[in-house]
């Protein structure tokens, strides 16, 4: 799933969604997934990317992603 | 009067910037960016209404005749005030003064003055009493309502939609009600205050959104700009907001503006429930108090009506850039007495 192309991110993990005027702040780390997501990248390869920088475990970084892809379809972030 | 720098002189109403402020600042201010000379008369009703005393933005002020008075008053007020002022063009921004200056339009045009309103048929088609019917004749989605001329009609609302209902003034003010007591209280205050009918609606449940237009009378918005209630005052009135824009919206917009031909101004109150649906809430026919939020995305609407009213062909606008916030702010602006005992006694200043 991708983030919808409209929606407005900022380093700081400021998120805007110009379609409902919905805004919502994420911490540092979600920031930079959202940085990866509006490059392109897809699941798999940020998955890696934030198990090479960071000690976490990939079966909590799995039951963490779904979390947080939840909370983007909730928000009506993601394209279906 | 094509160029920016010749000099415009442009009359007004809506100086009222209270805490349900009129349009005519707004306005003035997304004049004065476009036309940096130009002269701003200020029409008032009320000699309290801050616009007066804000001589930088407005650099003469007439008192007018309400809008309850004979209509050849105001035609007379605005002759006289022309003779003073060489009047090009006269912006009214009330909804309860519309159907006076339309009536005086031709007459207006005839001096030199020119307009750019609806018809008496389109304000009618719009106002309140009529907008569920409209909807329905035009496949636009309207809450139900009923149309009350005394206390018992809350009985056939309540057989028709359950509580909580919006009871709304005929021109301004709406409150919400959760119990018959409030609804009375609601309808006795509203009728008292702009007279009859009361509006009983239907509840709508979900995000406000307003929509400021500016249509060409020959079916089409040529400026769309949607804004998101951020704070939402006591009366309903939005203090912050921002930007937005979607498909579904402008589409609206649009549909709204063929329907009726609209000629000028105009905003659409909407909510947007939790299944997506639209509804339009009301229909204003004029600019509202956020106006310039129109310029800050990049549309600025009532330099367009002055190109509009001057025959201007407008080049195709940009699509209005989203995430511009207002966050509204009150003053104290503080005037000597004799300013106020000018206005008061002499009906200008």
């Amino acid at each position: 799933m991708k983030l919808r192309k409209n929606i407005a991110t900022s380093e700081n993990g400021f998120i805007f969604n110009p379609a409902t005027g919905d805004s919502y702040s994420g911490n540092a780390i979600a920031a930079e997934i959202l940085s990866m997501m509006k490059n392109g990248q897809i699941a798999e390869e940020i998955k890696a990317t934030i198990l090479e920088k960071y000690d976490a475990e990939p079966n909590q970084l799995d039951k963490d992603w779904e979390d947080w892809m939840l909370q983007l379809k909730q928000a009506n972030l993601l394209d279906e | 009067m094509d160029d920016n720098t010749e000099i415009l002189t442009v009359a007004l109403t809506g100086l009222n910037a209270t805490d349900n402020p009129g349009p005519g600042l707004g306005v003035i201010r997304a004049l004065r960016e476009e036309y940096p000379k130009i002269r701003i008369i200020g029409l008032s009703y009320d000699s309290l209404e801050p616009g007066i005393y804000l001589h930088n933005w407005v650099d003469k002020t007439y008192q007018i005749p309400y809008p309850t008075a004979e209509v050849g008053l105001l035609l007379d007020r605005i002759k006289y005030i022309h003779d003073k002022e060489n009047i090009n063009i006269i912006i009214p921004n009330f909804d309860s003064e519309l159907y006076n200056f339309i009536k005086i339009a031709p007459e207006l045009t005839g001096i030199g003055i020119q307009t750019f309103l609806p018809t008496h048929q389109q304000l009618e088609a719009r106002d309140k009493a009529n907008l569920y019917k409209f909807g329905e004749m035009h496949g636009l989605n309207v809450p139900t309502d009923i149309i009350a001329y005394s206390a018992e009609d809350i009985k056939k609302a309540e057989e028709k939609f359950s509580y909580p209902m919006v009871v709304k003034g005929k021109y301004y003010d709406a409150y919400v009600a959760h119990t018959p007591d409030q609804a009375q209280k609601s309808f006795y205050y509203l009728s008292a205050q702009w007279g009859f009918p009361v509006i009983i609606q239907q509840f709508i449940k979900g995000t406000e959104i307003n929509i400021s237009c500016l249509a060409d009378g020959g079916g089409k918005a040529i400026s769309i700009v949607c804004m998101r209630k951020l704070y939402i005052t006591e009366k309903g009135k939005a203090w912050a907001g921002v930007t937005i824009d979607s498909e579904d919206l402008t589409e609206l917009a649009q549909k709204f503006a063929r329907a009726t031909n609209w000629r000028g101004s105009f905003e659409l109150e909407v909510m947007r429930d939790a299944n997506e649906q639209l509804f339009i809430m009301e229909v204003n026919p004029r600019f509202p108090a956020w106006i310039y939020l129109t310029v800050a995305a990049g549309q600025n609407q009532p330099a367009m009506l002055i190109k509009l009213t001057q025959k201007i062909s407008l080049p195709p606008v940009p699509a209005p850039t989203t995430g511009k916030m207002f966050v509204r702010y009150a003053w104290d602006h503080i005037v000597d007495v004799s300013e106020f005992q000018q206005l008061t006694a002499f009906g200008e200043l």
